[in-house]
């Protein structure tokens, strides 16, 4: 394929709140502005517009990418709106890359956006129209209910033990505190903690489960030759996948996320990794729940099959480990307005990869990170891997 | 980058800066009312559950039988036009015991919702469905079950004509 390099330049975030005072359309202007200054951009050097957003019921509006477009900058500009549930915050880089890629424009600006706290009384409730109308809703289901399942199917397969999985938990909440943007960073929370917090749905407690929040964040994407004059610390997007599974959820293995495989296998061959494990320097799988981080390690070939947990043991993925995962503090410590949370991975690649990630910083100087959200129905993987 | 900046931007406001009216905000609610035709295949199903059977589907190309029935086979996209009868009886797969409603409500005795392979289609096809006339602390992943239908002058076409699933031996 002849495609052309696509690098990272600038990067922008909100904080991550429970409730933002601003609007959306505020927020994601906030983020837009914020990483066209840190590339010392302006609106008029941007040549078309990608936004994430999730779904339209958490704000109440039909058409929110077209809403949120004044905010994101794309008036008078080619504008389109990805939406892959969950998986959006790294799908929207990914469909910001092809734009590039292609050759169809040099200078994308993405961003990604969530506000669920309009929604009343709790954001979750608006999950309840993910389920089938005919097959499913009727038992008055709600969205705990898929994770609680899908948990409980993979810890029961694989033997995996309760406290183990909370190590995730507590490992990235801890990570977190160095997050100037985090909601929920605690140096201090234990192992216990998360073990005595409230059951929700057995086996998920509260600190099993990432916070609602809102927030944005925007990134801008440039070819080479823009990449060249505006920077000297380019991260460059070395591979991309994504990968769809059956909506028929009941139907499959729950244990393995083979979409998420998939999806990683398509960005290594792009990337041309051949041993994940040794090559991938820095890991931010998706963790809306704790177990998930581990369930998508797995996927993501950078842990055996019901092994991934052993990493937070060992402290390989602490991060001053081997192989550092979710340094960021994840959706678990900084927070998870949907779209915004897994844009924000990427947008901490960026950082870690230049070496400007502060406090935060992983040691050894990280040449390749990879991000990963999943969504929808728990059937979409989205993968993106950067490198300097 | 992000070390050297020291504000960013976004203000948090907490439930109290509504209850107190510290900000303005407006309030509404969405009516949204729908009348979802069920379509070929579920609708089978349907008429089926009211019949007091579970059906399923099969692909005559890969041979999966799957549950809920549908026309299409989505792993080798060929139409699937053979429904299966399959048993009233399965396995549980996997479990939850849910202490909250799906609007966030604390209960004290949990909701079981399972998905259940039901048997005789193929291996981890299952459906969502609760469980009942169990004590929760004996519920397992492997656990045997039947499904507690509706009388049959009570059946109306619904996956709630299934009121349950429940052991298939004393636990």
């Amino acid at each position: 394929m002849s495609m052309r390099k696509v690098a990272v330049v600038g990067a922008g975030m909100t904080k991550f709140v429970r409730r933002a005072q601003e609007t959306a359309k505020e927020l994601s202007w906030q983020a837009a502005h914020m990483a066209l200054e840190s590339c010392e951009m302006t609106m008029d050097d941007i040549e078309a517009v990608c936004l994430g957003t999730a779904p339209d019921s958490f704000d109440g509006i039909h058409m929110n990418g077209e809403y949120l477009s004044d905010g994101a900058g794309a008036w008078r500009k080619p504008f389109m709106r990805s939406y892959v549930g969950g998986g959006t915050g790294v799908f929207v880089p990914i469909q910001g890359w092809y734009h590039v890629a292609s050759g169809l424009f040099d200078v994308v600006l993405v961003v990604a956006e969530e506000k669920m706290s309009s929604y009343y009384p709790h954001a979750q409730a608006a999950f309840l129209t993910i389920f089938d109308h005919t097959t499913e809703r009727p038992l008055k289901p709600n969205l705990l209910w898929i994770f609680a399942l899908e948990m409980n199917r993979y810890m029961s397969t694989y033997g995996i033990r309760k406290e183990d999985i909370a190590l995730v938990s507590v490992q990235h909440k801890r990570n977190a505190a160095d997050h100037p943007c985090a909601l929920l960073g605690d140096p201090n929370i234990t192992v216990e903690d998360v073990l005595n917090s409230e059951t929700l749905a057995w086996p998920v407690q509260r600190y099993d489960v990432s916070p609602v929040s809102d927030g944005a964040v925007a990134l801008v994407l440039a070819a080479e030759h823009v990449t060249k004059r505006v920077t000297d610390k380019p991260v460059w997007i070395e591979g991309v996948g994504w990968n769809l599974d059956t909506a028929h959820w009941t139907n499959r293995d729950l244990a393995y996320p083979r979409y998420v495989e998939y999806a990683a296998r398509q960005a290594y061959e792009m990337a041309g990794i051949k041993e994940p494990r040794k090559e991938i320097h820095i890991a931010e799988p998706y963790d809306p729940f704790d177990y998930k981080a581990l369930h998508h390690l797995e996927g993501l070939q950078l842990a055996d099959r019901g092994q991934a947990a052993q990493l937070y043991v060992d402290g390989v993925a602490a991060r001053d480990g081997d192989m550092p995962v979710c340094p960021s503090g994840g959706l678990l410590g900084v927070g998870n307005p949907i779209a915004a949370a897994g844009l924000m991975k990427i947008a901490e690649l960026f950082w870690q990869l230049r070496g400007e990630a502060g406090e935060r910083q992983v040691p050894g100087q990280p040449k390749r990170g990879l991000a990963q959200a999943w969504g929808d129905l728990m059937q979409v993987g989205t993968v993106v891997i950067m490198g300097r | 980058m992000t070390a050297n900046i020291k504000e960013f931007p976004g203000t948090p406001l907490s439930e109290q800066d509504f209850a107190e009216g510290n900000i303005l905000f407006n309030y509404d609610e969405l009516r949204g009312h729908f009348a979802w035709d069920t379509g070929i295949a579920i609708g089978r199903y349907l008429a089926a559950l009211k019949e007091g059977i579970i059906l399923g589907a099969r692909c005559t190309t890969c041979r999966k039988i799957v549950v809920p029935p549908r026309i299409v086979c989505e792993w080798c996209f060929r139409p699937m036009h053979e429904y299966i009868p399959l048993q009233d009886t399965g396995t549980v797969n996997t479990f939850s015991l849910c202490y909250v409603t799906w609007d966030v409500k604390r209960i004290e005795e949990p909701e079981i919702p399972a998905v259940i392979e039901i048997d005789g289609a193929s291996p981890l096809h299952g459906i969502m469905h609760m469980l009942g006339e169990v004590d929760p602390p004996k519920v397992h992943i492997g656990m045997r079950v039947q499904a507690v239908w509706k009388p049959a002058e009570e059946r109306e076409g619904a996956v709630t004509d299934i009121l349950y699933f429940r052991p298939l031996q004393e636990v």
